[in-house]
């Protein structure tokens, strides 16, 4: 080993640790607002004000006042204690798509890597075919075939989402797998199998993390369309998107409060799962750069 | 070298419009328990019309022989009579097309030239202008179409009177005054994207040898930009305004529902939650044939807009 190279080396992990203990604040932010919102949906049933379905009908449209401290929708109900109760359909669905999109993206991803051949061909054609169809319009079809709900939906999209898994997945493996690390462990008599899960998967996995994410942020977006189509979730459950749906009426009288917090819910919400998904993204391609 | 690619593109569209038609067929094979029970429940039927149902939709024939049935039909551009409306399916696609597809166009453009006009400022612009850039297009990334077509309803159509609330008018010029607030609805939550991809990919040619080159000879600044940095991204760019309109033509459900505009967005919707297959079925194949289409017509292109690729048959 020359001398730059390692230089390179030192230069290469001073980087890497420099960004390991500096967070941006922007990411310290979402994190922060990600935990409020998973640990209120979790704690709604007791701290939500009303009775998510509870009327009051005197109060109907209101701004935010000191009883209903987010205001009402068109038929009296409380927006905030909604918001918290419609934040867990709002957040298991995407949650759900993103375990299921994650858990067989990376299965068929390494396994494409590790086989290679014909597998690898026939599982990399079968995902630029998935990705031809939109995945709004994959989740819609589910709710042709099996009617309004989430289960479908769920599935359908965690389907059209394993392409945008399974290529980085597989993409990143190659790449780790021509590392000469890969090589001498098989030389040294370790079984293909192991090398992939106990050195190759746990070198790939940040950039497993960082898609998750990403597609926990775009499934939610899809989920809340299909719910404010009002193909998603159905009454009496409410989700985000069904709240944004049930404030158009308001809305077309002139009243923009009852889309105001189920509109940001899913804005914000959104926008910080991706603000964690973008930095765990850059942190990995970093790392692998100056690994490099 | 070159004529190969072309092939195996063509072969590989060709291949992808298969295993859609195959699937969006099979669709109504999937319905769990009895397909035509489960589409016309609640309404009552004798068995006669039960079995003229069945027979229509071919599903008393074996799967392979109904789709092979049902291809041949719709490769004659026939999709079938829709089981709500009794009308053919044509008709109906006909009547909303110019709609849809003026929609799609309008969004698309605006969305192009908001989105590359931020990508080409931010490239160019590092520090504060940038940074601004990042965020507004995190927002229209993180931003639903449907919310920001009920503001733009509430604000511009209710309280400002400036725009219609729904409908999408007659004549041309009405249309497209009736569809300016959908298109901004699709622009806002498109053209972040956009802009970022771009932005990416103006950087890349930016920080280049060649534009040093350009840059150390002393060409103007404007003429590195048009000749060099743009130029070279006209691939990308051509990629990513085939997948803009393939997701706007799916972002019409959303919108047109929003706005009550009479579109295939909105035929797809209604017919979902009726299960008027013949119209979904045929919804779905444009949706995803349009993609096949334009990524192709994108790909098929790239060598004759980027001599680059003209000589070495790929980028890189």
């Amino acid at each position: 080993m020359s001398l730059d190279t390692v230089g390179l080396a030192l230069a290469g992990t001073a980087r890497r640790t420099r960004r390991r203990t500096r967070p941006s604040a922007l990411v310290v932010a979402s994190i922060a607002l990600l935990g409020i919102v998973a640990v209120a949906s979790v704690l709604a049933p007791v701290i939500t004000p009303y009775a998510p379905d509870a009327t009051d009908i005197l109060n109907s449209s209101a701004g935010p006042t000191s009883e209903h401290l987010l205001g009402t929708d068109g038929t009296g109900r409380d927006t905030l204690s909604r918001l918290l109760i419609g934040a867990q359909l709002s957040l298991l669905a995407p949650l759900a798509v993103a375990v299921i999109t994650t858990a067989v993206g990376a299965l068929l991803g390494l396994a494409a890597a590790r086989i290679g051949g014909a597998f690898d061909m026939i599982v990399s054609r079968a995902m630029d075919i998935v990705f031809a169809f939109p995945t709004l319009l994959l989740a819609l079809l589910a709710v042709a075939v099996f009617g309004p709900g989430l289960t479908a939906p769920i599935c359908a999209l965690a389907l059209g989402y394993i392409p945008f898994v399974g290529r980085i997945v597989r993409s990143a493996a190659i790449q780790e797998q021509a590392k000469p690390y890969v090589g001498s462990h098989a030389v040294m008599g370790f079984s293909e199998l192991a090398i992939t899960v106990r050195h190759i998967f746990p070198n790939i996995a940040p950039v497993l993390l960082a898609q998750a994410t990403l597609t926990f942020g775009y499934a939610m977006l899809d989920i809340a369309a299909l719910s404010y189509l009002g193909l998603g979730v159905q009454p009496p459950a409410a989700d985000w998107g069904s709240m944004i749906a049930q404030s158009q009426s308001a809305v077309l009288q002139g009243n923009l409060w009852s889309i105001l917090f189920p509109g940001m819910a899913v804005i914000l919400t959104v926008l910080a799962v991706n603000v964690l998904g973008e930095s765990l993204s850059d942190r990995f391609s970093l790392a692998s750069r100056s690994a490099r | 070298m070159i004529f190969r690619l072309i092939g195996s593109r063509l072969l590989a569209a060709i291949v992808t419009m298969g295993v859609a038609a195959v699937v969006i067929y099979g669709s109504l094979r999937l319905i769990p328990g009895d397909p035509v029970s489960a589409i016309t429940a609640g309404t009552r039927l004798t068995s006669e019309q039960r079995a003229a149902l069945r027979e229509k939709l071919g599903l008393n024939q074996g799967f392979v022989s109904g789709f092979t049935h049902w291809l041949g039909s719709v490769l004659q551009l026939d999709f079938g009579q829709s089981m709500v409306y009794g009308s053919s399916v044509n008709d109906l696609l006909a009547a909303r097309m110019p709609t849809t597809v003026t929609l799609v166009l309008y969004a698309a453009a605006l969305s192009l030239v908001l989105g590359l006009g931020m990508a080409l400022v931010s490239a160019t612009r590092p520090g504060i202008i940038d940074r601004i850039g990042l965020v507004v297009t995190s927002l229209s990334i993180a931003t639903p179409s449907f919310v920001v077509a009920l503001v733009l309803l509430g604000v511009f159509a209710v309280q400002l009177r400036m725009f219609p609330a729904t409908g999408s008018g007659d004549g041309f010029g009405d249309m497209v005054y009736h569809l300016t607030l959908p298109a901004i609805a699709l622009m806002v939550a498109t053209f972040g994207l956009v802009a970022r991809i771009m932005r990416a990919t103006f950087r890349e040619e930016l920080v280049s040898e060649h534009v040093e080159v350009a840059r150390s000879r002393g060409v103007a600044r404007m003429d590195i930009l048009r000749r060099h940095v743009v130029r070279n991204s006209v691939g990308p760019m051509m990629t990513i305004t085939a997948l803009l309109l393939a997701a706007l033509f799916i972002g019409t459900a959303i919108v047109e529902t929003a706005f009550g505009v009479d579109g295939i967005g909105q035929l797809l919707v209604v017919s979902i939650a009726r299960r008027d297959f013949p119209v979904v079925q045929a919804i779905s194949l444009l949706s995803v044939g349009l993609f096949v289409v334009t990524s192709t017509i994108a790909d098929l292109a790239l060598p004759f807009v980027d001599a680059r690729v003209r000589a070495v048959g790929g980028l890189r």
